[in-house]
């Protein structure tokens, strides 16, 4: 009897240790290696002028897509245009001057704070410089 | 002539693979005849669109090619250069949808004639992940295109995956290839589309057909209480599998009239810098779900309003799985089940509506 339960443990066992060295392999094939990004603090986005006034434009930010909107005082502002709900790509709305998302109708005001629908946070701000008519677009503190 | 060497090869068969009991019990199989009888067919008609989808999907395999740089393209070039390229993939999406179509009506038929009941509880479970897995290959076939409208909707679903409690982060990872949909997804979501859910389908589908073959049909509790003299019943082979083809054949001009009539459209291509377009949604039969997502709140009491959309259907789909297991009889006049089955259907088609219209 002994002997008989010593032989299970060793089969079972075996067999546990042969399942995992078979879906060890395979899970962690499919689970995509980190590509090193490209770590962008600044991007150029072209000039202020070109950019009109209640407007908005979409730019990249490396691998990131960021709003970029002029106000009607002339200000430029930058935000994540990642919706933090679903991850849509948001757009500014010229005729209720909001950030929209058109996936869930989500809104945000133009400091980036969710004010309706189902966004759960607010968008990430982006520092924007203007040096010599050239919209310079920073990274965010919080985000290193 | 002919039937004498049909007759020939017959005897050759049977004699090495003794395939007369196989007839003999095709044959004595008996199909119940009532007023229901025509759900029978659903199954069958659910069956005949996935035969097509496969002979429409390998055909497209010739040309599809995968990649950031190629999807857009080659179906394009399917649908303007390719000789009957619009017909070949007009159908597999026509037949796509129609497939999860009749998944669906046969599914509610078995749920309301109660045919989920001992003995057939795990004909209900296979059939029910075959229905999760059509939905699967409605999903991931929707991004092979790379277009505008596909991209936005699997960002959205692949996140939602990315919201289920603990590894949820580690599945959007996994599906999409990365943080983001790029064309790694492309890749994953075209191994998932022709390798690995069709494998799963088919042996699912195997084993449900088994079980109906070994099982018989279904009787309803009214038929069951006739005596036997009462009870009209026709072969399985050859009188139901003949009225069979003939629906099969009638679907396939339904299928091809509407491929031809309303061929399936290609939108622009997708791009990661370009705002969602205006009235993104995603198949039809995501709708419920889509729209249902979209009506929550932010937050419901400490829980963000997605985690507990997605909550709300991982349990509901599961207690729709396990439905032999819990499933009221009926007590006097009073039945249970056909509410709840009633509740779903109207809370599906509510939520449709209401995503269309808004």
């Amino acid at each position: 009897m002994k002997r008989n339960r010593f032989l299970n443990i060793i089969l079972g066992g075996g067999t546990l240790a042969w399942l995992g060295s078979i879906f060890y392999p395979v899970f962690s094939f499919l689970n995509p290696p980190k590509r090193p990004e490209a770590n962008v603090h600044s991007v150029k986005a072209g000039p202020a002028d070109k950019l009109a006034v209640n407007s908005g434009e979409i730019i990249k930010f490396g691998r990131r897509p960021v709003l970029l909107i002029r106000m009607d005082t002339g200000e430029v502002r930058a935000f994540s245009a990642t919706c933090t709900h679903l991850d849509c790509i948001v757009q500014y709305r010229q005729d209720s001057k909001q950030i929209w998302c058109a996936c869930h109708n989500g809104y945000y005001d133009l400091r980036g704070r969710n004010i309706s629908g189902p966004p759960p946070r607010p968008l990430d701000v982006y520092p924007v410089n203007i040096v010599n008519n050239e919209i310079i677009v920073s990274k965010p503190k919080q985000m290193g | 002539m002919l039937s004498d060497t049909g007759q020939k090869l017959y005897h050759w068969l049977d004699e090495r693979f003794n395939l007369t009991p196989l007839i003999d019990y095709m044959q004595h199989k008996q199909v119940p005849v009532h007023k229901h009888s025509v759900w029978y067919y659903m199954g069958g008609v659910a069956l005949f669109l996935f035969i097509v989808q496969v002979c429409s999907g390998i055909l497209l395999l010739f040309y599809y090619q995968p990649g950031v740089d190629s999807s857009h393209e080659s179906v394009r070039f399917i649908m303007t250069k390719v000789n009957f390229g619009w017909l070949v993939r007009s159908v597999h999406s026509w037949s796509a949808n129609l497939m999860v179509f009749f998944v669906f009506v046969h599914m509610f038929s078995t749920f309301f004639t109660r045919a989920y009941q001992k003995p057939r509880e795990l004909t209900w479970m296979t059939g029910f992940i075959l229905l999760v897995l059509a939905m699967t290959f409605g999903f991931s076939g929707y991004l092979l295109p790379w277009d505008e409208l596909a991209f936005f909707a699997t960002k959205v679903g692949t996140d939602i995956a990315g919201a289920v409690p603990l590894i949820g982060e580690a599945m959007k990872i996994v599906l999409r290839g990365g943080d983001d949909v790029t064309g790694a997804t492309l890749s994953r979501f075209y191994a998932i589309h022709v390798a690995m859910i069709p494998a799963l389908f088919t042996v699912i589908l195997g084993l449900h057909l088994l079980f109906v073959q070994r099982q018989g049909m279904h009787e309803p509790e009214a038929f069951k209480k006739l005596k036997p003299e009462q009870k009209k019943m026709i072969p399985f082979f050859p009188n139901f599998v003949l009225r069979d083809v003939l629906l099969w054949l009638i679907i396939l001009n339904i299928l091809l009239f509407l491929a031809v009539l309303f061929p399936w459209e290609l939108g622009p291509k997708a791009d990661p810098f370009v705002s969602a377009p205006e009235g993104i949604r995603p198949e039809w039969y995501f709708m419920f779900m889509f729209q249902f997502l979209k009506m929550l709140p932010a937050h419901i009491g400490f829980m963000e309003g997605e985690v507990a959309g997605i909550l709300f259907f991982t349990l509901g789909g599961l207690v729709w799985l396990l439905t032999p297991l819990w499933a009221f009889k009926k007590r006097g006049k009073v039945d249970i089940m056909l509410l709840c089955g009633l509740l779903v259907i109207a809370f599906i088609l509510v939520m449709t509506v209401i995503g269309y219209v808004y």
